[in-house]
């Protein structure tokens, strides 16, 4: 009879995934296009956000927007519309994308012809936290309607951001969120995060975000 | 939902070892997953049986080691662990500071197995 052994592995679980997305980033580095992972629940403003940062930097970049969506093209259809390419990856129910599947997504693209490609990740506060998709930086939205609380429920997706938008800031006035709690809860988790509060609809604190997605992907590709 | 392609990752590379130790039988995997992840022992478990059916791996134990989320402070470098829970108003127990990196809980990690 054989005897149950203990066998060592120290392997991190998805060190596939890992390895994929830095092969993309440097893939990336060399042709000098910056990615953006941008995350957060359904409704939070996706869509607009991209929409109006393309109105911001078009003149000065040459932008694609990457859309993961379960079952939909509506999202696409908005960013087609405003002249940008845009390609859909239909993610059939799955609630996240990896590094693999955004790899094909940008397949679709003539890369060397972009300086700056937005990844609309899948609206997920969950899921997208744990898979590396490739990106350079990670943004997420939080908008004011979901409440101050979510760093408490989502601990992994504040953690791992570059960058915190909370959106919506024009809900303020009607809503008890609190903004200096939300400030400090996602700071607890990440200290160097860069919080920007915006409303898509009134274009409030839009220059800044673009101006922070602008620095970052001039000093990407150059 | 992302139980699924994480316990096909923990399967594949248990698989992996097996076949490299010649092993018939897995019966425990250890690991290591931090609490800020938001993945339950029970759900790992069953899609980790879903998943394993007809492999050496059918029928393991996942045994899950739970890393807490520990907080160094910048200003004094002492380690404290904190309740995800309550992030508000945190502030360093040693010196009272408000600066701090996180040193653990975002673990992901296989240990060993036990296999025959």
């Amino acid at each position: 009879m054989s005897e149950i052994r203990l066998i060592e592995i120290k392997e991190e679980i998805l060190s596939d995934n890992k390895k994929d997305a830095d092969t993309l980033r440097k893939k990336l580095k060399d042709q000098k296009t910056f990615l953006l992972n941008l995350m957060s629940s359904p409704g939070a403003g996706k869509t607009t956000l991209i929409l109006k940062t393309i109105e911001h930097l078009k003149t000065r970049f040459r932008i694609g927007v990457l859309e993961a969506d379960i079952d939909s093209m509506v999202d696409a259809e908005k960013v087609a519309a405003a002249g940008i390419p845009a390609v859909q990856i239909r993610t059939g129910g799955f609630c996240h994308l990896d590094a693999t599947m955004v790899m094909k997504g940008l397949n679709a693209f003539d890369l060397s012809s972009l300086d700056l490609v937005i990844i609309e990740n899948v609206g997920n506060l969950v899921c997208p936290a744990e898979f590396d998709t490739g990106a350079v930086k990670n943004a997420m939205i939080l908008s004011v309607p979901e409440g101050d609380d979510k760093p408490l429920k989502y601990p992994l997706m504040f953690s791992i951001c570059d960058v915190l938008l909370v959106n919506k800031i024009d809900y303020l006035s009607i809503s008890d969120f609190d903004m200096k709690a939300l400030h400090e809860r996602a700071r607890t988790l990440n200290p160097g995060i860069t919080i920007i509060e915006t409303s898509g609809k009134t274009g409030a604190g839009i220059d800044a975000w673009a101006q922070w997605l602008a620095k970052e992907t001039h000093t990407f590709i150059t | 939902m992302h139980e699924l392609p994480v316990m096909q990752s923990i399967l594949t590379i248990v698989l992996k070892h097996a076949a490299m130790h010649r092993m018939k039988k897995i019966h425990a995997i250890n690991l290591s997953v931090g609490t800020l992840s938001d993945l339950e022992a029970e759900w790992m478990q069953r899609y980790f049986d879903h998943l394993s059916a007809g492999t050496v791996a059918e029928g393991a134990r996942l045994k899950i080691e739970w890393v807490p989320a520990v907080l160094s402070c910048e200003a004094c470098g002492e380690h404290f662990e904190i309740d995800k829970t309550k992030l508000g108003g945190i502030t360093c127990p040693a010196c009272g500071q408000k600066k701090f990196s996180l040193v653990s809980g975002k673990e992901y990690h296989i240990k060993d197995m036990e296999a025959e």
